[in-house]
C-alpha cells in the first residue's frame, strides 16, 4: 500500500439553496483519501454522507474548496469533462444495484465499456473476466429479474470494476441484503481492495459492515467526528 | 453506433406498449400513402392536360353525341389550330368485368392534338395505313401482355358488329409511351371511319370534340365563339379548358382536396398525440436509468440522442410497415381500378414526402423526453427515487 493520497479535500463547502433558503452541508471540510484504503464512513442520517460520496464521485462539484484527485483538480471540470474524468476513474456501487431492468447480466457489466474504445469482442473478454471475479460466469445471460438481490448487487460490483477505474464510491451497497448475503458482498470488496488493489469508500449504517473496511469515520451534522478504533 | 443495441433494447422492453404504438403509426402512414397516391392519380390528369387544349360536349349532357359537321364548322373558328374527335367504345376485353378504355379517334389529328403520345415512326406509320389496327397504350399493353402484331378481340358493351356479334378482332400495330411518366397510357385508339363502317347503327355522330387554341390566352374567346356558333341548334355544346373539364369531372366525386388533408390531419394529429404522450411516458419511467447512464459516464448529449433515436426508430418502423400496406393495398386496387385511376401508383414522391413525415414524426415525439432526459440532473433523479 502506498502512502500517496489519492483524494485530497481542501477546505471544501457544500451548499444547498432552496428558493430563498441555504442549507449549509459541509464547511471548511478537509479529508485525505489514500491511494490503496478502505474507508467506511458512517453517521446519522442526513449527515451529509451521500453528499460526500457525490462531491468525491464527481457526481456533484462544491461550493467552495477544491478537491484533488491523483493530483488534478476536480472541482473546476465542467459536466462534460466530469463524466469523462467518472467513466475513467470512479466505479459506481448503489444500494439498489440501479441495473438496466431491460440488459441481462453481460450487458449491464458491459455498459462502462462502451464509453472506451474496446471493440466488441475486447469487450465481452473483459465482461467475462469480470463476471468471474464476482462469481456470476453462469448467470452471463440472467436478466436482474431473474436474480436476487445478492446476485444483483455482485453484477452491479463487476459494472463497477469491469473498466478497472482506481477507485470504488459504495453508498449503502448492503443496505437491501441480509447479513450473510451482506458479508458476502463485503468480501468481494475486501478481495478487490487487497488484491486488486482498488481504493474503496463506502457508506454503511452497518457496524459490522463497517468491520470490513480498514478505517471507519463518522459524520455527524457535515463534521468528521473522532474516528473510534473498532477492534474485531 | 455501440448505442444501438441499448435503443433497440429500450424500444422493445414493453411489447404491448410497442405494438399498440407501432399500430397507431402504421394505420397513419396507411392512410397517408393511400389517400396521397388517390389524390395523385385523380390530379394527374388535370395536371397533365395540355394549357391550350379545349373540350367541346354536348351541352345537356357529355355523353349524349355531337353531328360530324361541327369537326369542321369548329376548324373554321378563328384561333383554333387543330380539332380532333373521340367515340366511346365502351370496350371490354374477352369478359365485360375486364373494361379497356377505348376511344375511336381519327388518327392523325388526334395525334397532333395530343403530342405527348409518343409512337416509334414506323408502328404510327403502320397503325395510320392500317385501318382495322389498334394502337395501345404502353400501360394496358403490360397489363395484358400485349405485343405489336398481336391480334385481339375487343367487344362493346354499347355497339353491334354489323356483320353480328359485339366483337370486333384487331390486330395492334403499335404501342404508345407516355412523354412523362404520368401521361396517361392505359387506353386503346382505333379508326373512328372503321368504327362506322363496322358498327351496325352508322350514321356520323362523334362523342366529343377536342382542340387546341393558337395560344392559351385565346382560350376563353375560342371557347365561347363555339358555343355561340353552336347556340339554338340541335346540339348546343357545351366547351371548356381540358384542365377545367378534367376538374370538374374529379369534383363530381366531391371537395377530394379537403377531404384528404382533413382525414390526413386527423390521422397525423392522432399519432401525434398517442406517440408523444407514449413517449414522455416511456422516458420518464427511466429517469433513475438515465441517473444512472449518466453517473457511469454517459454523456448528457449522448442519451439525449439516444432518446431521440428510438422515437425515429419507433416512427419508420410503424411507417413503413404503413407504407408497405398502403402499397398493397394500392397494388390490390389498381388492378380494378385501373381503367378509371390509370396513375394510381404509390411513386417517388409520395415515398419521399412519407420518409420525410416520419423523421418528423420522430423527431417531435422525442424532442421533449430528449430535452428532459438532456437536463436530467442525476442528484435530484435520484432525490426522487
Ligand atoms: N439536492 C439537494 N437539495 C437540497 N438539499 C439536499 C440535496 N441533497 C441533499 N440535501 C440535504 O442534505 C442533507 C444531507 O443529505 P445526504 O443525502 O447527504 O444525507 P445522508 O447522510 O446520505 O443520509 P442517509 O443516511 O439518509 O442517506 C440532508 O438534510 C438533505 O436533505
Ligand atoms: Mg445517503
Amino acid at each position: 500500500m502506498s502512502n500517496q493520497n489519492l483524494f485530497e479535500l481542501n477546505q471544501v463547502a457544500k451548499r444547498f439553496t432552496k428558493g430563498k433558503e441555504t442549507i449549509s452541508i459541509f464547511q471548511d471540510l478537509n479529508m485525505q483519501i489514500k491511494d490503496g484504503d478502505f474507508l467506511a464512513i458512517m453517521g446519522p442520517s442526513g449527515s451529509g454522507k451521500t453528499t460526500l460520496l457525490n462531491l468525491l464521485g464527481g457526481v456533484d462539484q462544491p461550493t467552495e474548496g477544491q478537491i484533488t484527485f491523483d493530483g488534478q483538480r476536480i472541482d473546476n471540470l465542467s459536466e462534460s469533462q466530469l463524466a469523462k474524468w467518472r467513466a475513467n476513474n470512479i466505479g459506481f456501487i448503489f444500494q439498489f444495484y440501479n441495473l438496466m431492468p431491460m440488459l441481462n447480466a453481460a450487458r449491464n457489466v458491459e455498459l462502462p465499456l462502451l464509453l472506451t474504445n474496446l471493440s466488441r469482442s475486447e469487450r465481452q473478454k473483459q465482461v467475462k473476466i469480470a463476471l468471474e471475479l464476482v462469481g456470476l460466469s453462469d448467470r452471463a445471460d440472467h436478466m436482474p429479474s431473474e436474480m436476487s438481490g445478492g446476485q444483483q448487487q455482485r453484477v452491479a460490483i463487476a459494472r463497477a470494476v469491469v473498466s478497472d477505474p482506481k477507485f470504488l464510491l459504495c453508498d449503502e451497497p448492503t443496505g437491501d441484503l441480509d447479513r450473510q448475503t451482506a458479508d458476502e458482498i463485503l468480501q468481494t470488496l475486501q478481495l478487490l481492495n487487497e488484491k486488486f488493489g482498488k481504493t474503496i469508500v463506502m457508506v454503511t449504517h452497518d457496524p459490522s459492515a463497517a468491520k470490513f473496511a480498514k478505517q471507519t469515520v463518522h459524520l455527524n451534522k457535515g463534521e468528521f467526528v473522532k474516528a473510534e478504533e473498532l477492534s474485531a | 453506433m455501440k448505442d444501438l443495441y441499448l435503443v433497440y433494447k429500450n424500444l422493445t422492453r414493453k411489447k404491448m406498449r410497442l405494438f399498440l404504438t407501432t399500430f397507431a403509426i402504421f394505420i397513419a402512414f396507411l392512410i397517408f400513402g393511400a389517400i396521397m397516391t388517390l389524390r395523385g392519380a385523380l390530379n394527374s390528369g388535370v395536371e397533365m392536360s395540355a394549357d391550350n387544349r379545349l373540350v367541346v360536349v354536348h351541352k345537356t349532357n357529355f355523353t349524349n353525341p355531337l353531328p360530324y359537321s361541327y369537326v369542321n364548322k369548329t376548324q373554321a373558328i378563328e384561333g383554333v389550330k387543330q380539332v380532333t374527335h373521340a367515340n366511346w367504345f365502351g370496350g371490354y376485353y374477352q369478359e365485360p368485368a375486364n373494361q379497356v378504355v377505348t376511344f375511336a379517334v381519327e388518327p392523325e389529328s388526334y395525334l397532333a392534338v395530343y403530342p405527348e403520345l409518343v409512337i416509334e415512326p414506323e408502328q404510327r406509320k403502320a397503325w395510320l395505313n392500317n385501318q382495322a389496327s389498334i394502337l395501345v397504350g404502353e400501360r394496358i399493353a403490360l397489363a395484358n401482355g400485349w405485343k405489336v402484331g398481336d391480334r385481339i378481340p375487343l367487344s362493346s358493351n354499347i355497339f353491334s358488329h354489323k356483320e353480328g356479334g359485339q366483337t370486333w378482332d384487331f390486330v395492334i400495330e403499335g404501342i404508345f409511351r407516355g412523354a412523362e411518366q404520368k401521361t396517361d397510357t392505359s387506353y386503346l385508339l382505333f379508326h373512328y371511319k372503321y368504327f362506322k363502317e363496322t358498327q351496325s347503327w352508322g350514321g356520323d355522330s362523334i362523342g366529343w370534340l377536342i382542340l387546341t387554341t393558337e395560344d392559351a390566352a385565346m382560350n376563353e374567346s375560342v371557347a365561347k365563339a363555339i358555343d355561340n356558333n353552336f347556340a339554338n341548334s340541335n346540339a348546343e355544346t357545351d366547351t371548356s379548358t381540358e384542365q377545367a373539364f378534367n376538374k370538374a369531372f374529379i369534383e363530381q366525386i366531391g371537395n377530394i382536396g379537403l377531404i384528404i388533408f382533413g382525414v390526413v390531419f386527423m390521422a397525423f394529429f392522432t399519432i401525434l398525440i398517442v406517440v408523444g404522450n407514449t413517449m414522455v411516458l416511456a422516458i420518464r419511467e427511466r429517469t433513475a436509468e438515465i441517473a444512472v447512464l449518466k453517473t457511469l459516464g454517459f454523456a448528457s448529449i449522448r442519451i439525449f440522442k439516444m432518446v431521440l433515436i428510438e422515437s425515429c426508430l419507433l416512427a419508420f418502423l410503424g411507417g413503413l410497415l404503413g407504407l408497405g400496406g398502403a402499397y398493397l393495398l394500392i397494388q390490390g386496387a389498381s388492378e380494378n381500378l385501373a381503367r378509371f385511376l390509370p396513375n394510381l401508383v404509390l411513386d417517388q414522391n409520395i415515398l419521399l414526402q412519407a420518409l420525410g413525415y416520419m423523421l418528423l414524426l420522430g423527431l417531435i415525439t422525442g424532442i421533449a423526453p430528449a430535452i428532459s432526459a438532456l437536463k436530467l440532473n442525476i442528484i435530484t433523479a435520484f432525490n426522487r427515487g
